[in-house]
């Protein structure tokens, strides 16, 4: 009788396995039929246990601010979550220094512009979307404030699958690396327009030249070595940081959460069964 | 099935109640006393879990409406600023999104429990009407939902569908305009989408109530489809199925938070966070995952039949799909409701729930290739089942014999006679 229970049980756990299971067959659609298969990376920020990774994440910061932030905007992110927990936890005087060193535009102002403060957001490098399409041959620089969530890489079947068991999220910062690592030179019969460069992992040309390369960026200290594919990995765990900033304290809670109810369930289980004991059904 | 309850109001404050509004008496007779066959297994358990959902879904959706912005401007940030600015805001905006799909898993689960074992037939056939129609205005609340936070999927997923409704010949135009508030996708279109969002629960919350209503009256059906005889055959649905539901709710929640804490995006598609372009197609428009199977239909009539071009006869079998389930009633003909005695019944059936799932499948790939005959297959078959196989089964078939109660069934026959006698 119990056996059969539990039986039945197991049997809606399945199902419901199952639904979630076919649940997710979208997503993972991307159209990118040439190109190169995305190499996939280990991040800190993985997996059910994962967390950022402070020294990373400054590091990334370093590279957005020394070399994307010329030509990317980051509207949603303000100097203050910079100080913030969870993130790359700079202190809050080198959070009100930094923003010093930045100018807000302002017409209300007396004078047109202030300095900024931690409260302000990260200030656009260009003022209006013409500026910013005339400055880089017609193409558009893509906001940076939730890029990373807005990429996804493309997973064979029944790769894709496991995802929703692994709780794999990590399709943006994968699809950034591996195009900021797989520039090259077009192949022979491929012709590219003026201003735009080649990229092996998306197959085609486009109009960010490569932006970083080997000891571009002079990192801090000893130790983390200053190569393509070091600041590559460290910008996109920074952009992941900067699109889902509160990662680590939603799995914090995410655990106690599932603590409680899996405690709950069994003591539930153990009720009805009491209450159930004596009816044959 | 009223009058099944003892109660006996005591205390003059309980007593002056009952002479008034018996609401306690109500409650007592359909909440706790009411007679629930003892046999129903776990499957039936999903009722409560999609009410227990929709209350999520409320109490989520209501939050979330006092800090998100309905203006083509703003509506992208605003739903950022709740993940990221609002106290718990992820969490909520987690719940809200990630309960759609669970709302619809739960819904999939309890509708083909109830084609499995026949609960649509009489006297039941207005319990399952009003059945479809729940299922009909979620996807419709679903579909607005989607759209509200203006990523590129939200954008075109608006301009695809209500695209659907310029195919119906003549009224089709002014139908487009009226939802879209204009010609194209824009502003307007995302105002009144908000606007009926939030109405549509309420809605639906009624038409759950009638759904229970029409519960009430004839009872539960039960796995082996055989009418409650005696109060033998019943057990009250307190403590014993308020305590079953209830622990099964706390199961289900355990999927939900996983995705919730874990993967909230995983159900999503990633240009969703792309905001929305008006000017810039997505090479890959698909729907989430709930509307695959009937997008797949939508998809799979490609071709003119006489004078009904592909688009039309689209939206014809789209439209179908979903108005055929009001009549399966009386397209199953079989006097025996569970499919457990049906034999001929029961490959048919699973051989359906195989075919839902490869049209799901099907919904999300490229229309190319093997994909399009597949969906054409799969969509032959979907209506096949309703309209050909399900009334000749129900005429030709040799049920396996029934028990003569629900308490035989369950003790066998001998004991069943004892506990009569």
């Amino acid at each position: 009788m119990v056996m059969n229970k539990s039986r039945n049980v197991f049997k809606s756990l399945v199902l419901a396995a199952v639904m979630g299971l076919t649940g997710g067959l979208t997503g993972l659609a991307q159209a990118k039929v040439v190109g190169l298969e995305a190499e996939l990376q280990k991040w800190s920020f993985a997996g059910v246990f994962g967390t950022y990774d402070v020294n990373q994440l400054q590091r990334g910061f370093q590279i957005f601010q020394q070399s994307c932030a010329s030509c990317h905007s980051a509207n949603l992110m303000s100097f203050r979550n910079l100080s913030e927990e969870g993130g790359p936890q700079f202190s809050e005087d080198q959070v009100k220094a930094l923003a010093a060193e930045y100018t807000i535009y302002d017409p209300e102002l007396e004078d047109g512009e202030r300095q900024a403060v931690p409260a302000d957001r990260w200030p656009a490098p260009f003022q209006t979307e013409l500026d910013a399409r005339a400055a880089n041959s017609g193409a558009l620089p893509p906001d940076f404030s939730v890029l990373a969530k807005a990429r996804g890489i493309s997973q064979k079947f029944p790769y894709w699958a496991f995802n929703y068991f692994t709780g794999y999220q990590e399709g943006g910062p994968d699809y950034i690396y591996n195009l900021l690592v797989n520039y090259g030179e077009p192949p022979a019969d491929v012709e590219l327009p003026d201003g735009q460069a080649w990229n092996n992992y998306l197959g085609r040309g486009l109009a960010m030249a490569p932006p970083l390369g080997d000891g571009f960026i002079s990192y801090d200290g000893e130790g983390v070595p200053e190569t393509l594919e070091q600041y590559a990995a460290d910008v996109a765990a920074f952009m992941m940081w900067m699109a889902e900033p509160h990662l680590v304290s939603r799995k914090e809670m995410g655990f106690r959460v599932l603590t409680f109810l899996f405690l709950l369930a069994g003591m539930m289980y153990l009720v009805k069964r009491k209450i159930w004991a004596n009816v044959k059904h | 099935m009223s009058g099944n309850s003892s109660y006996n109001p005591t205390g003059a404050v309980e007593k002056w109640f009952d002479e008034r509004l018996p609401i306690i008496r109500f409650s007592k007779e359909h909440l706790m006393d009411f007679p629930t066959p003892k046999n129903i297994n776990y499957w039936w358990t999903f009722g409560a879990v999609l009410a227990f959902i929709l209350v999520v879904q409320i109490i989520t959706g209501i939050v979330l409406a006092m800090h998100y912005v309905p203006n083509s401007e703003l509506a992208f940030d605003s739903v950022e600023a709740i993940r990221r600015d609002v106290n718990y805001g992820r969490i909520i905006q987690a719940t809200h999104a990630v309960g759609a799909s669970m709302f619809f898993a739960a819904v999939y689960i309890h509708i083909f429990r109830g084609l499995y074992y026949g609960s649509y037939k009489a006297p039941r056939e207005i319990l399952w009407i009003l059945g479809v129609l729940i299922f009909v205005l979620m996807m419709a609340t679903a579909f607005m939902g989607y759209v509200l936070p203006w990523g590129q999927m939200s954008f075109w997923a608006a301009t695809v569908i209500t695209n659907i409704f310029a195919a119906i010949p003549i009224i089709g135009d002014p139908i487009l305009a009226l939802l879209r508030g204009g010609f194209a996708v824009d502003n307007a279109t995302l105002n009144r989408f908000f606007s009926l969002h939030y109405l549509l629960p309420f809605i639906l919350a009624a038409v759950v109530g009638l759904h229970i209503w029409a519960l009430h009256v004839p009872g539960n059906n039960n796995p082996v489809g055989v009418e409650v005889k005696s109060s033998h055959d019943t057990l009250p649905f307190h403590p014993y199925f308020t305590m079953k539901d209830l622990f099964v709710i706390v199961v289900f929640l355990i999927p939900f938070s996983w995705f919730v804490f874990f993967a909230p995006d995983i159900l999503g598609h990633p240009d969703n966070y792309i905001p929305a372009d008006p000017l810039l197609t997505p090479p890959h428009i698909v729907p989430e995952w709930y509307f695959l199977p009937f997008y797949a239909i939508l998809r799979a009539i490609d071709f003119d039949m006489l004078f009904i071009s592909s688009k039309l006869g689209g939206v014809i079998f789209f439209g179908g799909s979903i108005i055929v389930l009001f009549f399966v009633p009386w397209l199953d003909g079989s006097k025996v409701r569970s499919g457990n005695f049906r034999p001929l019944f029961r490959p048919f059936y699973w051989l359906f729930v195989l075919n839902f799932l490869m049209l799901t499948y099907l919904g999300a790939q490229v229309a190319e290739g093997i994909y399009v005959l597949l969906s054409k297959v799969g969509t032959a078959y979907y209506f096949a089942y309703f309209l050909i196989i399900l009334p000749i089964v129900s005429r030709i078939e040799t049920p396996a014999p029934l028990p003569a109660s629900i308490s035989e069934s369950v003790l066998g026959k001998a004991e069943a006679s004892g506990e009569k006698g």
